[in-house]
Formats: C-alpha cells, sequence, structure tokens
C-alpha cells in the first residue's frame, strides 16, 4: 500500500489506528509503527539539518547515527526509528525556539 | 511488533535464566561510558552506574558505508535500515528502491524486499565476477551458505549488475530522484529512484571496547582497526570481547565466540568451564569463510580516495572531502589531529559512519598507509546524551 509519505507498506496493514500531531497538523498511522514509520507514512522527511539545505529522513535505524532526531513539542528531543509512536503524541521537525 | 527471532533456543534459555532470576536484563539501555571498572548506562530513568569485575562486551557491527556525492540527501538508507524497516515495521523506505554496495547483504536484503513486495529498480555492485571468484576457494569452506547466496542472486535476475562505478546521487528539494553509475562495460546509467541502500559489508562497533581500554590491531583484509584479543575473546584486565565487535565472522561465529568468552571468563574466576575444542575447531571454519567474503566483497577504497573535494564524507555536520585534505595540509596526516581541525567524526553518529572513509582520504593525500594515519581515538559518552542526566546525577 502506497503512502501519502515516503513509505510503502507490504505487511501487517491491519492494525488499529494512532493518532499524532506533526508541526500542528493531525495525522494518522498504524499501531506499532515507530515514530519514523509514522511521519514516512505522511511526509518525505522528519527534520531539517543544522549544516546543509538537504532535509533528512533517517539512515541507519538502529540507533547509531541520530539522524532521525525529532522534537517534541514539550521540548525533548527523540530518537525517530526507536521510539514507538504514541497516541497524542505532539512532534516537530524543527527544534522548539525556546528549550525546557 | 515483535522482530523475528533466530536462534530460538537460545534466546528461550536466555528468558528462562531471566525468569528464574539468575540473570538481570536492562532492556533499552545504552551504555554510555566505561571508567575504572563502572559502565555508565543510560536509560528512560536518567544515568545509572552498574559497577563490575569482568566484563564482557557484545556490541555487534553496523554498515559499512561509503561516501557517494550526493549521500546526504533524504531517502539513502543503510542496507541494515532497509532490512529493518522491512522486518520489524513491514515496510519499503522507498516506493522505488536502489541497492548499492558489496557483500551478502546486499543479495539478501533485494530478495527480501523483492519477496515482500517492494519495488527494487536496481541493485548495484561494485565488486566485479573475477574480484568475486578471488573468495571462491575460502567461501567453499561453508558450500551450503555460498550456494544458498548464489541462489539468492539468482532472485534478483537483471536488475543485478556486478563491477559497477557510482557516481552520484541526484535529489531534489524533498529527496533522492536518481543515481548515476556506470557500468562494468563503463557505459554511463541512470536510475530513477526514490531510495538508496547502501552498504558494503560490516563495520566492527568498537567504541566500548575502545574507551574500556582494550588494545587494538590494523586488519589490512577488513581495512579497519580491531581489538586485540586472543582466540577466547580476552582483552585483558577483565575484559572479554565476543561476536561481530572484534572480527566479522558472522551471526554463526558470533554465538560461539559468545560461548568462548563466557568459558574463557569462567576458568579466569578459577570456575569450570565447558570444553572449547570443538568451538574453536569450528571458529577457524567459519573465519576462513568470512575472510573469503572480505576478498569477494571488498570495501572501495579507491572510491573513497577520488572524492571531489565538495563531495560530503561527514552527514552528521556536513564535513566535506575538501576540508579533510585541507587539514592534512595544515596539520598532517594524523588521524586525531585531523578530526580535530575539520570536526569529521565528531558528529552525532562519532564517527560510526564517516571515519572509514575518513582514513582513505587522509592516506591518499599524506600518501602512506591507513595504519600509519593512526587510529581516530572514542570518546565517551559513546551515544549522545541529554546534558540532563549529567546534571541529576552531580
Amino acid at each position: 500500500m502506497i503512502t501519502a509519505g515516503r513509505i510503502v507498506r507490504l505487511a501487517e496493514r491491519d492494525r488499529a489506528e494512532v493518532r499524532f500531531f506533526l508541526d500542528g497538523q493531525m495525522c494518522r498511522t498504524l499501531a506499532g509503527d515507530t515514530v519514523l514509520t509514522a511521519m514516512l507514512a505522511s511526509g518525505r522527511t522528519l527534520r531539517t539539518s543544522e549544516f546543509g539545505p538537504e532535509p533528512r529522513a533517517g539512515f541507519c535505524l538502529m540507533g547509531a547515527c541520530q539522524d532521525c532526531w525529532v522534537w517534541q513539542e514539550e521540548g525533548l528531543r527523540l530518537r525517530a526509528c526507536s521510539t514507538v509512536a504514541a497516541e497524542g503524541m505532539r512532534l516537530r521537525t524543527t527544534p522548539p525556539e525556546r528549550w525546557p | 511488533m515483535e522482530p523475528r527471532r533466530p536462534r530460538r533456543a537460545l534466546h528461550a534459555l536466555f528468558d528462562q535464566l531471566v525468569g528464574e532470576g539468575r540473570l538481570t536484563h536492562c532492556a533499552g539501555r545504552s551504555v554510555i561510558a566505561v571508567h575504572e571498572g563502572r559502565l555508565h548506562v543510560l536509560g528512560e530513568g536518567g544515568l545509572q552506574v552498574i559497577g563490575y569485575d569482568r566484563l564482557v562486551l557484545a556490541t555487534g557491527a553496523s554498515d559499512r558505508v561509503a561516501p557517494v556525492p550526493g549521500w546526504q540527501n533524504a531517502g539513502v538508507y543503510s542496507l541494515g535500515a532497509a532490512q529493518i524497516a522491512l522486518k520489524v515495521q513491514g515496510v519499503a523506505l522507498g516506493r522505488r528502491m536502489v541497492l548499492i554496495g558489496s557483500g551478502p547483504l546486499l543479495t539478501l536484503v533485494g530478495a527480501q524486499l523483492l519477496k515482500a513486495g517492494a519495488d527494487v529498480a536496481a541493485v548495484l555492485d561494485t565488486s566485479p565476477w573475477r574480484q568475486q571468484m578471488r573468495g571462491f576457494w575460502e567461501l567453499s569452506a561453508r558450500p551450503i551458505v555460498a550456494l544458498r547466496g548464489l541462489a539468492l542472486r539468482t532472485r534478483l535476475g537483471g536488475r543485478y549488475h556486478a563491477g559497477v562505478t557510482l557516481e552520484r546521487i541526484e535529489a531534489d528539494g524533498s529527496g533522492v530522484v536518481a543515481v548515476r553509475w556506470r557500468d562494468a562495460g563503463d557505459r554511463e546509467r541512470v536510475t530513477a529512484c526514490d531510495m538508496i541502500g547502501m552498504g558494503w559489508h560490516l563495520r566492527a562497533e568498537t567504541h566500548l571496547a575502545d574507551i574500556a581500554g582494550c588494545a587494538f590491531t590494523y586488519d589490512e583484509q577488513w581495512r579497519q582497526w580491531l581489538p586485540k584479543i586472543d582466540e577466547m575473546g580476552r582483552a585483558g584486565n577483565g575484559l572479554y570481547l565476543a561476536g561481530d565487535g572484534t572480527r566479522l565472522f558472522g551471526a554463526d561465529a558470533a554465538e560461539i565466540g559468545g560461548r568462548l568468552a563466557a568459558a574463557a571468563c569462567l576458568s579466569d574466576l578459577g570456575i569450570a568451564a565447558p570444553a572449547t575444542g570443538a568451538d574453536l575447531r569450528k571458529l577457524k571454519r567459519l573465519e576462513r569463510f568470512a575472510r573469503g567474503l572480505a576478498v569477494a566483497f571488498p570495501w572501495l577504497e579507491a572510491m573513497a580516495r577520488a572524492l571531489p573535494d565538495d563531495a560530503i564524507v561527514c552527514r552528521c555536520e556536513n564535513v566535506t572531502a575538501g576540508s579533510i585534505r585541507e587539514s592534512v595540509e595544515h596539520g598532517g596526516g594524523e588521524a586525531n589531529r585531523v578530526k580535530s581541525l575539520s570536526r569529521v567524526g565528531m558528529g552525532r553518529c562519532q564517527g560510526r559512519y564517516c571515519l572509514l572513509a575518513a582514513v582513505e582520504v587522509i592516506t591518499a593525500r599524506a600518501g602512506c598507509a591507513p595504519k600509519d594515519v593512526g587510529r581516530f581515538r572514542a570518546q565517551a559518552p559513546v551515544r549522545p546524551a541529554p546534558v540532563g542526566v549529567f546534571l541529576q546525577e552531580g
């Protein structure tokens, strides 16, 4: 199943739905998805880079490269590849202007 | 979703020992530092310190990747990432994928993606057929595994190309759109795709062994620094190593390596250990096969050495090949000096995905051998940690 974003779902497509917010917009994904899967099911990238113009979408998916950092609205940063998307999560693709 | 579990018996035994309270399993934690017999462990609850008198490290390996101009764009992943996305999340990381690199994982991931219904446009192997044949004798140490690999290769059909040269990855504002390459006959080719999976076999994960005080030797065949251990996995001073974090012998050898390190640890403590003769013999055979893989599917040092100046070597902080070369001109061809001057290897991945290529760039400019460039030293914390956890600790 081709999604609106980067990923294509190949298996276990009949899971329950989970809703989260990305830069204030409500998005839907499936229970058990990582934040990375969830974000790439509705978009093509995860975050902007501090060092160049190219946006990033993760690289290793095993918690080693740290390319998939995204932020929660409360200010905490998480690794999208190793965090499960939870109902009601509020995520940002850019760091918050004010750090907690 | 639970990842699929091979080695079911081993996992069942582990779960049983945890259930009986004979083992404490701290899941979801990262050891970020080792200092004077104490591990600094990062978990959801913050930082925890665990003392030890013997330490067995089994840190494994990750994809050995090489910079291809344009690889900093969204949609470029490691081969391991493509496999994890498929097995753990049931997804393909693109609508039209191209796999590049060399080694058993290239073939395996390609075949697994196709079987699951993903669109794999091409599988581009930088190792020419004649190079692959050079590993034939060593690979015959595990004939069934070698034949299985060839059988998987045939499933790729016309998508598979050996002996390719990778030119660059093209992208628009939201990621990869194509890869430019030359085939074995030197014809220019362009393959449209929105995802690239790359990997040249494996890189041993050695950061913790390094800061725990292990000595290292440069291995010419794998072109990387590997921990110095005896055949049982002893690194000295109560430190033991096992698995792909020591030598890239693969999963079967890692299980044997774990048994050997445990036996060494037990006998050093004066406790009777199981016999190890059969394991040591089996390990020799697995080593012959693994060395065959290293010959048949080599790391592409020539590509790294010839990177254009504006090509990015460090994806974390966009450090270019040109900036590394300038640092060599300025401060000489010593690895850690180049690191301080150019910041290569100082980003958030701590050099895991750039330093092997950086060594080749330095070597080419300084005109010396990789082992003479020296070894990039690991620093604690070996993974990023929020500053707050250190404040809590103080």
